[in-house]
């Protein structure tokens, strides 16, 4: 309740901040508004009022428990049982005599759900109706496969979110990050092992300018974060798609909008033998783990991103340039998602469609969200994503629950996380306390 | 006051249709019904359309279900949400054991390519595409088989109709995206209606598409129906009144905007649009078919009879996997003559006196 004033508080400090002259921001304004000083001003002042609402909206989001994250996963799986009930023929059949036998209802009901959820199972850990040793410990490893892009484009957003940045670009920095990565993987010739960290470096550098764009936007003219990386995302998809059409980017003779499949070279190293598809990719989403544990917790730059999260007008006064810590959040960021986007079609899909990415930019950020934006927590939270998307091709193709079940369920979880009151209501647990009381 | 017995009464109005409805008899135990069944399973994995695109995903399906009925075969089908679900999609149909695995597009060649090499013990069928290797050229597997369809033939009748069936002097055609599944039945209509201007020493004008060039009006994707709209304003505008959307879905914006329109006339794709577009019928002066559905279950048929072979399947105005639909409607508005000259060149295009050419014409 205490809410009130603080935003006030916040807003009042926005309004002064760009006037002071000893601000270290305030060079940036005029520098880039020159003779339309005026209404510059004006737009800065403006934009203060989202940012600090949307500071507290991230803040919120953070102060969530892991608990409620824990049990937003739990409703989500009872959610998507009754809804897996739901489309499923054969209990809609025996509604229909439920008073003449109820049993037969029960009974269906908790076959179909209890199936499909073992297939999700089976499909994404260990599948013991395989027939082989190596097929049953496979679904493990696909779990990994799946995950490792959006872990490493999960920890891009993550490192944002606690910066206070709403990146919502992870997915044209993603497809930029395929777009390079995936070029130098089939346009030069390069020798092994050299030629695939050169591919991974080029997607990195893709998506790190990718996101450097908006994060020079944003620190330059104060532009909105949320619209430029949305807008940027659209205009990577148009790009890919036009790149698609060049004969001298694809490189093939086929009339598809497909590339050349990325030479022997480029391929990541398969850390497991055929059948599994596990490849270097993931250590490199560990990697990147540590490195942003690391980044966040342990360094000094770190500790500026997280002061601007925080509160940017109190780290402007401390003397932390907030234009640069947005430019360099945004970079890093991008250079993340761009690692993911060609990690992607280096480790296992070999040449750029337009569909390439699919929604995992958009995945990542619930991946980021669930992961509380903490490394550790996006690494776990992008496993588990990548074992609902793992389990769910063998959830749909043997027991013909549709796909979307899957979507569904993914969707519950974030609402639920960007509701934790609700799941508080719901399983009656205590407020946060101490300091995240208002 | 209103509201709150409003609440209770539609409260109990539903409740009780629910009882009602669970009231129903319990069937009895073990009716196990259909023909004879059968162990072969034949599975299909969707591209990113989906099942219900109202294109190729949802007649390669038809065919697939139809098949089932008929032979009581065991079927799986996946779909799949983008592109990274191919491979897994067509890995898991491995492991059930799915005899013959169909993938619906181009985008499923890779990995049903990668499959078949792995599993010569198993069939594969890709619709819509042939099989490459990396660089584009083509292959040929023992156990995969391509079905494609020349649809040129089918849209080089349509092409000719159209031409001659304009009053304005324009047609126009668009499509969705520029690949050869789409560009193949513009190439035809752009040659159809060619070939009436050469005969007739007319000069019918055709907006949207360049055969020379291979450039024209597309809509994107096969998504927006919006933009299909859009277009057909454009060509309508223009002078167009009859045209041809190669565009699925989007085909629907086309004949909304056709249909405001007095006179313009739309020509459909893939299925006949008279009963697939019903909304439409009395716009639909007839539609270039692509028998996608009959040409999966000729192929699970083969194969659950042990007749299997890997040579593609080309469907043809002659082997009836390509044609124009009846008239419909219009039965009566097109001229007897012009009828007769359709039936003509097709007989021409079948006898092989006329190939109907287009750079994204499948190999044979």
């Amino acid at each position: 309740m205490t809410d009130q004033p603080t935003a006030a508080a916040t807003g009042t400090d926005t309004a002064t901040g760009p006037s002071g002259p000893k601000s270290p921001a305030t060079p940036d304004g005029p520098g880039s508004g020159g003779s339309s000083g005026g209404s510059g001003n004006g737009g800065s002042t403006a934009a203060g009022g989202p940012d600090s609402t949307q500071g507290t909206i991230i803040r919120r989001i953070l102060s969530s428990s892991t608990m409620v994250s824990v049990l937003s996963v739990v409703i989500a799986l009872i959610l998507g049982g009754v809804l897996i009930a739901a489309a499923n023929r054969e209990v809609q059949a025996t509604l229909g005599y439920f008073f003449a036998r109820p049993t037969d209802f029960f009974v269906t009901v908790f076959r179909t759900v209890s199936e499909a959820y073992l297939a999700l199972f089976r499909g994404a850990f260990i599948d013991w109706q395989a027939s082989s040793f190596v097929r049953a410990v496979r679904p493990l490893t696909e779990t990994m496969v799946n995950a490792t892009p959006l872990i490493l484009a999960g920890l891009g957003i993550a490192l944002a979110f606690r910066s206070g940045l709403f990146n919502i670009g992870a997915q044209g920095q993603l497809i930029l990050g395929a777009i390079l990565g995936g070029y130098f993987g089939y346009a030069i010739g390069l020798p092994p092992v050299i030629h695939f960290l050169f591919a991974l470096l080029m997607g990195a550098v893709a998506g790190a300018c990718w996101g450097g764009i908006a994060g020079f936007l944003k620190a330059r003219t104060g532009a909105n974060e949320v619209i430029v990386t949305i807008m940027l995302n659209m205009i990577a998809g148009y790009l890919l798609a036009y790149l698609l059409k060049q004969s001298w980017f694809k490189q093939t003779t086929s009339a598809n909008p497909a590339t050349r499949n990325i030479d022997e070279s480029a391929f990541l190293p398969q850390l497991l033998p055929d059948p599994f598809r596990l490849h270097f990719g993931f250590i490199v989403a560990l990697l990147a783990v540590l490195f942003v544990w690391w980044l966040l917790e342990r360094s000094t730059l770190g500790f500026e991103f997280r002061a601007v999260g925080e509160n940017p007008n109190a780290a402007r006064t401390a003397g932390i340039s907030v234009g640069r810590v947005t430019l360099l959040v945004m970079v890093t960021a991008g250079a993340l998602s761009g690692l993911a986007g060609a990690s992607l079609i280096l480790g296992t899909e070999a040449k750029l469609t337009g569909g390439i990415a699919g929604t995992l930019g958009f995945d990542a950020i619930t991946v980021a969200l669930l992961g509380r934006s903490r490394p550790l927590g996006t690494l776990l939270a992008g496993l588990l994503f990548g074992a609902f998307r793992a389990g769910g091709y063998l959830m749909q193709s043997q027991t013909g629950t549709p796909i979307d079940i899957v979507l569904v369920v993914q969707s519950v979880i974030v609402l639920l996380i960007a509701a934790p009151p609700l799941v508080r209501t719901i399983f009656r647990l205590p407020a946060p306390l101490a300091k995240e009381t208002r | 006051m209103k509201k709150s017995i409003m609440v209770p009464a539609t409260a109990f109005a539903a409740a009780s249709a629910l009882l009602l409805s669970a009231c129903g008899e319990a069937p009895e135990e073990s009716s196990n019904g259909g023909g004879e069944a059968s162990d072969f399973k034949a599975c299909m994995v969707s591209d990113s359309g989906g099942w219900d695109d109202k294109s190729f995903n949802q007649s390669g399906r038809e065919g697939l279900d139809k098949a089932k009925e008929d032979f009581g075969i065991e079927e799986a089908l996946a779909e799949s949400a983008d592109d990274s679900d191919f491979g897994p999609n067509v890995d898991n149909m491995v492991q059930q054991g799915c005899d013959l695995t169909f993938g619906v597009g181009f985008l499923l060649e890779d990995a049903l390519q990668e499959a078949a090499e792995a599993n010569s013990d198993m069939n594969f069928a890709l619709i819509d595409s042939t099989f490459s290797d990396g660089d584009g050229n083509p292959v040929e597997l023992e156990n995969a088989k391509p079905l494609v369809f020349n649809t040129a033939e089918a849209s080089y009748l349509a092409g000719y109709l159209a031409a001659g069936m304009s009053e304005s002097g324009k047609v126009a055609t668009f499509g969705g995206m520029q690949i050869p599944s789409v560009s193949i039945f513009m190439d035809g209509f752009a040659d159809g209606v060619d070939k009436y201007n050469e005969d007739k020493g007319e000069d019918v004008q055709l907006l949207g598409w360049d055969k020379e060039k291979q450039e024209g009006s597309f809509s994107g994707d096969f998504e927006n129906q919006g933009q299909g709209q859009a277009l057909t304003e454009q060509f309508i505008s223009q002078g167009a009144d009859i045209i041809m959307p190669v565009a699925g879905p989007v085909g629907l914006g086309a004949a909304s905007a056709a249909s405001k329109s007095d006179g313009t006339k739309v020509i459909w794709v893939d299925s006949d649009g008279y009963e697939s577009a019903a909304e439409y019928k009395d716009i639909m002066l007839t539609s270039v078919m692509k028998e996608i559905s009959t040409a999966v279950y000729d192929t699970v048929e083969a194969a659950k009879d042990g007749n299997w072979d890997a040579k593609p399947y080309v469907g043809t105005l002659e082997n009836e996997g390509v044609g124009l639909a009846p008239y419909h409607d219009f039965e009566d508005q097109v001229d007897d003559g012009l009828k007769k000259e359709v039936e003509d060149l097709k007989q021409q295009i079948i006898d092989g006196e006329i190939t109907v050419e287009s750079p994204s014409t499948p190999q044979q």
